[in-house]
Formats: C-alpha cells, sequence, structure tokens
C-alpha cells in the first residue's frame, strides 16, 4: 500500500447492543438482536415497526467540561459520534484535549479525522411549533413561515443538521487540526471514509487518524423513506428479532438502526514507540459503482461489489483465497443479497467454501453511514479474539446464497479479514484488515 | 512513483451560465446573477432574492434524459458539467461500448454534492396534519398517512448527497474510486483536492470531480437567514453581493455544479488529451474552534494555505494571483485578509486577490469547483475576474481585491480558497501546464 502502514489502536462503537465496542463484541457472540418495536416516536401507522435503537445515555457524561455549551447544538448523530469517540480515544491510550488537557499526546496539527455521515433530517418535534404558526385554512401558508414560523427558530439551527458537524464537534473537543473530511456516501460512507483516513495517514498528511461513520436513523422520515422505497421489512414487526435475515430464503427486507463507530489509526511506526496496543493493520481499500437504473438496488450480478473488492485485495497484495473472513455488506434485502452473493462467487471462486461469511445486521440492524466502521470493529475484535459469532436468523440460504455462514459461534484463526458493503445510489466499498503480530 | 496530476475537462452549470464560455463571459461582462426568487414564494423572508440557475434543461447535454428525470436540482446540473468536461476531455458518455479507449475501473469519481430539497408540499403537510399544537406533541399516526399518501420512493431518496454521485456513475460507467464528500461551503474544493491525490498515488488514472448542490428552498432559506448568513438588501439583488467592502451584509445564496476532469499525466499524455492546467498542490485542515466561528487568528485557514503551497513545492512568491472564498460575510471577508496577510506577509498587497461570488453567488457545496474553473480560465486567458461592487473599501481590508473590473495579468501559479462552517479549510494550487 505504501512506505508508512496504517494500524489501528483503538475502537469506540455505540450500537443497538450497547453504548461500547465491548457490548457490540458481547452482543454479537450471543446472537443477540438489536432490533425491537420503535420507541423514539409511535410507529403505529409505519409499515415496518421496527429499529435498532441504542441503549439510553447521558452525553453530558462524555462532554469535556469546557464544552458543555456545545450539548445544545448536537443531534443524535452528533451525540453518539461523542460517545464512540470518547471510548476510542480512551482504548488507544492517546491523550486528546478532551480526555486529558494538561497532558495531551497528539500532535493536533498532524491529527485528521475522516467520517461518514447520513443525510440528517431535523427534529420534526421541534419545528413543528414553527410550522403551527404558519397555517392557513389547515394547509401551510409559506408567507406566514417567512415571518412568523422563521422567526421562532433557533438562530444555530441549520449547523445541528450540517453532516460535517459530527467530525466537527468530535475536532473541537478532541482539537483535531489537520484535515477533516466528512463522507456521505449513503450505506457505503463509513467503509468509504475509513479508506480516505487510511490514506491520509499512508500518504503523510498525518500521523494519527479517526476513522469512522454514524447515523442515527430511527427518525420518522428517515425509517418512512426506507418504507417507501421498500427497502425496511414489514414481514416481522411482531417478531423483530426474527425480522432481518441475511441471506436466508425468508428474507424480506432489513431493519434499519441507530449506531456511531469510530476507530483510531497510527502509522506503524509511531504506534510502536509509544508501546500502543496494535489491533489490527488495514492494507487494502477500494470502491467502485454499480450501475443499475434502479438506485435503490445492486445491479443482480453484483460487479461494482466485486470490482472494489478485488481492487482492495489487489492493494493489499494478498489472493483471493487468503481472505479467513468475511463481514459482507448483508442487509436482508432479498435482491441485494443474492447480487453480493455472486459477487462474493465472482471474486473467491471455488476458495469462497472455505472462507467464513458472517453477516452481523440481523443483531447489529442497518446502521447505514455507521454500519462499515461496525462491520470493521467487529472484524477486529473477531480477529483478536480467533472467534466468529454465529449468524443469527440464516436458516436456510436463499437460491444463490450459499455461502459458508455458520450458524454457531466457530472459533478460528483470523489473519486477513474483508469488509464490505454498498448503498442504494450505486457505491461500493471494501477494506481488507490485517492481524497484527509483534515479529511482523 | 508520484503522478503528476492534469485537468483535461471542465464543465459547468451556474447562475451565470449552462456552459464555461457563457460563465466565463458573465465574469468578464459584469453580469450578475442576482435577481428576486423564484423558485418558491420567498416574499415575506428576511431575504427575498438569490442567484438562480435559469432556463436550465438537462436534455441539452443528456440525450438519455429520461434515466435522471427524477433527479433533484444538484444532480441535473451536475450531469450537463459533467457531459461539458468529459466532451472537452474526450471521454464518451451515455454508452455500454465507449471507444474512447479508457479502463473504466481506472476511472472514479469524487464530488462534494450536497443534499436535495425536501419534498416540500408533503414534508409541511404532514407536520400540519400531525402537530396538535395544545398538547404539544406529533400524532405520528396522523404524520404517517399523509406521509405515505403524499411522499414519494423517489423523491425522498433522492435527497440523499450521493445521488448525484450515482447519476454521473450511469452516465460515464465510471467503476474506479468513488466517494462524496459534504463539508459545507468548502465541499467541492475539498473533493477535487483528495481526489487529485487520488490519482497522485496511482489509485485512479482519472477522476471525474467537482460538486453539485442547490439550497435555495424553503428550509435552506430559513436556516442561512437565522444564521444572519444572507444579504438582505432585498432593493438591489445584483449590488448586494460585495465581497471586502465596507458595506457588505452577507452572502448571495447561489446553486449549480462544476466538474473538472483530472488526470495522470502519463494517461493524459498517451490519449493525446489537451491539458488545461496542472493541479499541483492541496491543503487541508479543520480550525477546531467553533461551530460557529472561524478561529479569530485565521489558525485553520493559515494552516491550509501552508500546506497547500509546500505541497505545490512553490513560495509564495511564486502565488500570482488567488481566488479567494469572498463570501461578502464581514466575517468571513476579514478573517480570509488576515489569512493571506500572515502568509504572504509584506507581500500581501502585491498578490491580487478577488471572488467571482460577488457576480455568480455562493454555490455552497458547488462553488469552490465553479471558482476553480476560473482560476484555469485566468491561466488560459492571462486575466484575472473581478471583485464586483466594491465601491466602499473597508479601511481594515487592504489588500488588491482587482476592484470593479477584470484585469489583464501575468499568471503562472494561481490559489483557490473555500473555508466552510465548522472549520473546514481547503485550498488548491494550480499551475500552468509546463511538460
Amino acid at each position: 500500500m505504501s512506505a508508512r502502514r496504517v494500524v489501528v489502536t483503538g475502537l469506540g462503537a455505540v450500537t443497538p447492543l450497547g453504548l461500547s465496542s465491548q457490548d457490540l463484541w458481547d452482543g454479537l457472540l450471543k446472537g443477540k438482536c438489536g432490533a425491537d418495536t420503535i420507541t423514539a416516536f409511535d410507529p403505529v401507522k409505519f409499515p415496518c415497526k421496527i429499529a435498532g435503537e441504542a441503549p439510553e445515555y447521558k452525553v453530558r457524561n462524555y462532554v469535556p467540561k469546557s464544552q458543555r455549551k456545545s450539548v445544545k447544538l448536537m443531534c443524535r448523530d452528533i451525540e453518539l459520534s461523542i460517545i464512540a469517540t470518547h471510548e476510542a480515544v480512551n482504548n488507544s491510550g492517546l491523550a486528546t484535549k478532551a480526555t486529558a488537557p494538561d497532558n495531551v499526546s497528539i500532535d493536533p496539527t498532524r491529527t485528521a479525522i475522516s467520517y461518514g455521515a447520513g443525510l440528517i433530517s431535523c427534529d420534526l418535534v421541534e419545528l413543528a411549533p414553527s410550522v403551527a404558526l404558519s397555517i392557513t385554512d389547515n394547509q401551510f401558508d409559506i408567507k406566514k413561515w417567512g415571518v412568523d414560523g422563521l422567526n421562532t427558530l433557533t438562530p444555530l439551527w441549520l449547523l445541528k443538521y450540517l453532516p460535517n458537524m459530527l467530525p466537527c464537534h468530535v475536532g473541537i473537543h478532541h482539537d483535531i487540526q489537520g484535515p477533516s473530511n466528512t463522507i456521505t456516501c449513503g450505506e457505503a460512507a463509513a467503509h468509504i471514509a475509513i479508506a480516505e483516513a487510511a490514506e491520509m495517514v499512508a500518504r503523510g498528511d498525518a500521523d494519527v487518524a479517526f476513522a469512522g461513520g454514524c447515523e442515527a436513523k430511527v427518525n420518522p422520515i428517515v425509517m418512512m423513506r426506507q418504507c417507501l422505497l421498500k427497502r425496511s421489512t414489514v414481514a416481522s414487526n411482531d417478531q423483530p428479532e426474527k425480522a432481518c435475515r441475511p441471506f436466508d430464503a425468508d428474507a424480506a427486507g432489513s431493519v434499519f438502526g441507530e449506531a456511531a463507530g469510530m476507530l483510531i489509526f497510527e502509522e506503524l511506526d509511531a504506534a510502536k514507540a509509544r508501546n500502543a496496543t496494535i489491533l489490527a493493520e488495514i492494507v487494502g481499500t477500494a470502491s467502485s459503482n454499480s450501475l443499475n437504473k434502479q438506485y435503490e438496488h445492486l445491479e443482480p450480478d453484483g460487479k461494482g461489489v466485486a470490482i472494489a473488492i478485488e481492487k482492495a485485495l489487489a492493494e493489499a497484495g494478498i489472493s483471493p483465497d487468503q481472505i479467513d473472513l468475511i463481514i459482507p455488506g448483508g442487509t436482508g434485502i432479498a435482491t441485494d443479497d443474492k447480487a453480493e452473493a455472486a459477487a462474493l462467487k465472482t471474486v473467491f471462486g471455488d476458495a469462497l467454501e472455505n472462507i467464513a461469511v458472517w453477516p452481523i445486521k440481523s443483531m447489529t440492524t442497518h446502521t447505514g453511514s455507521a454500519a462499515g466502521a461496525i462491520d470493521l470493529i467487529a472484524a477486529i475484535q473477531a480477529i483478536n479474539n480467533s472467534q466468529i459469532g454465529p449468524a443469527k436468523n440464516f436458516d436456510t440460504p436463499a437460491e444463490g446464497c450459499e455461502l459458508n455462514i455458520a450458524k454457531e459461534a466457530t472459533t478460528k484463526e483470523i489473519n486477513y479479514a474483508l469488509c464490505c458493503g454498498y448503498s442504494f445510489g450505486g457505491q461500493t466499498a471494501a477494506i481488507v484488515v490485517k492481524s497484527y503480530k509483534e515479529t511482523a | 512513483m508520484k503522478q503528476r496530476v492534469v485537468i483535461t475537462g471542465m464543465g459547468v452549470v451556474c447562475p451565470l451560465g449552462h456552459d464555461v464560455e457563457t460563465f466565463w463571459d458573465g465574469l468578464m461582462t459584469g453580469k450578475s446573477g442576482a435577481a428576486p426568487t423564484t423558485l418558491f414564494d420567498a416574499s415575506t423572508f428576511p431575504t427575498t432574492f438569490d442567484a438562480e440557475v435559469k432556463d436550465y434543461d438537462v436534455s441539452r447535454f443528456v440525450k438519455n434524459s429520461d434515466l435522471h428525470t427524477h433527479g433533484n436540482r444538484g444532480s441535473r446540473f451536475v450531469l450537463g458539467a459533467c457531459v461539458q468536461a468529459c466532451q472537452q476531455a474526450g471521454i464518451d458518455t451515455e454508452t455500454d461500448s465507449p471507444a474512447d479507449g479508457i479502463d473504466r475501473t481506472q476511472m472514479g469519481i469524487y464530488l462534494g454534492a450536497g443534499e436535495g430539497s425536501v419534498d416540500n408540499d408533503a414534508f409541511f403537510d404532514a407536520i400540519v396534519k400531525g402537530w396538535n399544537d395544545e398538547n404539544r406533541e406529533m400524532n405520528w399516526g396522523k404524520w404517517a398517512e399523509v406521509a405515505l399518501e403524499k411522499m414519494t420512493a423517489m423523491r425522498e431518496m433522492e435527497q440523499e448527497p450521493n445521488m448525484p454521485s450515482g447519476h454521473l456513475a450511469l452516465l460515464t460507467g465510471a467503476r474506479g474510486i468513488t466517494r462524496n464528500c459534504l463539508t459545507a461551503c468548502a465541499a467541492s474544493t475539498q473533493a477535487v483536492g483528495e481526489a487529485a491525490m487520488i490519482v497522485r498515488q496511482g489509485k485512479a488514472d482519472i477522476m471525474i470531480a467537482g460538486g453539485a448542490h442547490s439550497m435555495i428552498h424553503p428550509l435552506g432559506i430559513t436556516g442561512f437567514n437565522r444564521l444572519t448568513a444572507l444579504s438582505t438588501r432585498n432593493d438591489s439583488p445584483t449590488t448586494a453581493s460585495r465581497p471586502f467592502s465596507a458595506t457588505r451584509d452577507g452572502f448571495v445564496i447561489g446553486e449549480g455544479a462544476a466538474i473538472v476532469i483530472l488526470e495522470s499525466l502519463e494517461s493524459a499524455q498517451k490519449r493525446g488529451a489537451t491539458i488545461l492546467a496542472e493541479l499541483v498542490g492541496f491543503g487541508s485542515s479543520n480550525d477546531a474552534f467553533r461551530v460557529t466561528d472561524m478561529h479569530e487568528e485565521a489558525r485553520g485557514a493559515v494552516a491550509a494555505i501552508h500546506s497547500a503551497i509546500k505541497d505545490a513545492d512553490v513560495t509564495t512568491d511564486d502565488i500570482d494571483y488567488i481566488s479567494t472564498h469572498g463570501t461578502s460575510t464581514s466575517e468571513n471577508d476579514s478573517i480570509e485578509t488576515l489569512a493571506i496577510k500572515t502568509v504572504f506577509g509584506d507581500q500581501a498587497k502585491n498578490v491580487p486577490v478577488s471572488s467571482p461570488k460577488s457576480q455568480m453567488g455562493h454555490l455552497i457545496g458547488a462553488t469552490g469547483c465553479a471558482e476553480l474553473i476560473t482560476c484555469i480560465k485566468a491561466l488560459e486567458t492571462q486575466t484575472l475576474p473581478a471583485t464586483m461592487n466594491l465601491n466602499e473599501p473597508d479601511p481594515q481590508l487592504d489588500l488588491d481585491y482587482v476592484p470593479n473590473a477584470p484585469r489583464k495579468a501575468d499568471v503562472k501559479t494561481v490559489m483557490s480558497e473555500s473555508f466552510g462552517f465548522g472549520g473546514q479549510n481547503n485550498v488548491l494550487i494550480l499551475r500552468k501546464f509546463d511538460a
């Protein structure tokens, strides 16, 4: 990839399975399901009434004292990102302005962030009282809005919902003064942001990079959008934990949820110099496009996914049979699962029989712009624990999806793992991560 | 081996025109894109004007435009800009069997494209019907009934900021590295810069790079008006954008799309493509200061400029012109001037700097790439665009802003700056191509 090697030294995650990356891993090993009936709003008239919601939290516990006022400017996506970052920094052993203001161990100007974010919907309950002032004959009246509605909104309203505010708040708390990018590539956003963070370190523009993604999807508009696109399952409203069934014959759509995942990347020599615990090495990344006139679905042969995987393997300098574990996009949307399985067969051929495939969205739910970060964190934990969790809800393979998916947790030495993903709109992505051994 | 990165095509759809020549002619002849708002009824808003793309027809550029009819404004604009850029660069579009000899897996896309507008009628009606103002609570059942009846799948999906990139993938068949970033008003500059890094590292031969955005819709204007970021000079739209003037009172919001084709020198020469300029430097930084304000000492802006100059392996003496972010807000124009003075020191007053936003308005996410195109034209024509409407100089701002008329100049190396809410700073350096 480059003379400068990029290693992972910290993990942080907020998911429907818990408020830490350890909760995520424990949940995944047990086959715990993060999907349940929606509580964020009353979903009674929604076709899909289930989602993955994070447990309750108090964001103030994760915000440095000097920044407490900033909490008022945070939408939920920002809050989740702040919590995941807090864990990742502590996990890495680095000290930042947020965690140890008197003893900072990073050079802020040599620290970067690349982060995946979704299309953040505003809080409709916050907006509604202003809309209520702008009604004539039971219809929205824009002339009234321009005077009475608009002026009742909080002045900084817009700044809560700009996608780049996620890494901006993180950057202010932790004093990240290097490049800061916000990747908005739908459900492939985190995979792609992670690739760019690794590049920033590899090409020498940063020595430390924060990498990940977030999406607080359990918002009425966001959930309704997936219902309208017929990507959410409506088959299991009374059985949430059976609902998301990647590659299974009864797959009937995905279950969406909220999460944030953050990883700390460092240049290898710098990480070694400070005796950091090195969790893994990022050795190959790539992205491509699925070309389908139906933007909400993958092209049937999964070619865009296959190209991304092939290029990531090439960058890693390995052959397909060297991969020990694949965490696929695996959404539970039947046509997409089938297309992704076709892509895996194209790339791996007969070797695929011996490669463990572990779809995790049946447990984490589909967390959109966070998904790639959550998948990579799961892969790194699998590598370090030599364990792969069970593939919940995989009972009978769907036609074309006969993959090496284990229903029970298994023990396995993992040297190379692949995380791949794709988004409505066409973007595809792949990351190859390698176990790190002291002698390497 | 590091690849040199050159530009082999460009295209624009903006308030001053739907192609590069019309856009440039508009800049050279003092035209303004500003006029009263027509896209919705803004008559009671604090700001009642903007700079809109008018009479745009995507079928002028795209034969099979049926594939893209549901696209949001940004998607439709960027299709036109991309077709122009591809034609200039000799890249075939809308074909399953391109004859241009370009390996599609080595051609990627990097946009700084923004989100599309909400579906206003459905969006507001669902709130009106769902909200119980007495109890101060939403009846989500009623809300959902309206949403299910009025919202459409395509219109909802098209709000996602990755959709313009999806349209370009179908248009061009690009299968290489593809990304979209959304870093507020610096997005397309960051996209072009990061795309250049991808080409430089040999991860793609060609990157289709740029941006697309329209925030001219009720919630967009509401947000900027609440931030008091927009000019309210409603009686004089065409003179409202007045960067660096003492009487500046905010930016004039525009919309549009801009695309450049970035290519490795090796690939461009092999194909015999016409080289418009070389992209030699990129610098990016984060203020890490406040979500609302720029750093008082321009810390982040200075860091990004320094970093771009270092990346380009030039000195401040080599910079012949700066295309500023120059928004016409009080804060930006002061801090940006301070940043230039900090980096250029005693020579700061000798470097001409100007703001095309005085004429085209502020295209938000798309603005940086549109301004980069003005830099390419400046190199080509040896003419600098003016900062229009600069009749009342701000005594604190004393650089050479190229006031009120374009100027002939000897320019070889030029810099383009973009700064965004949240402290996003991105700077590009272009050079006249010299083999």
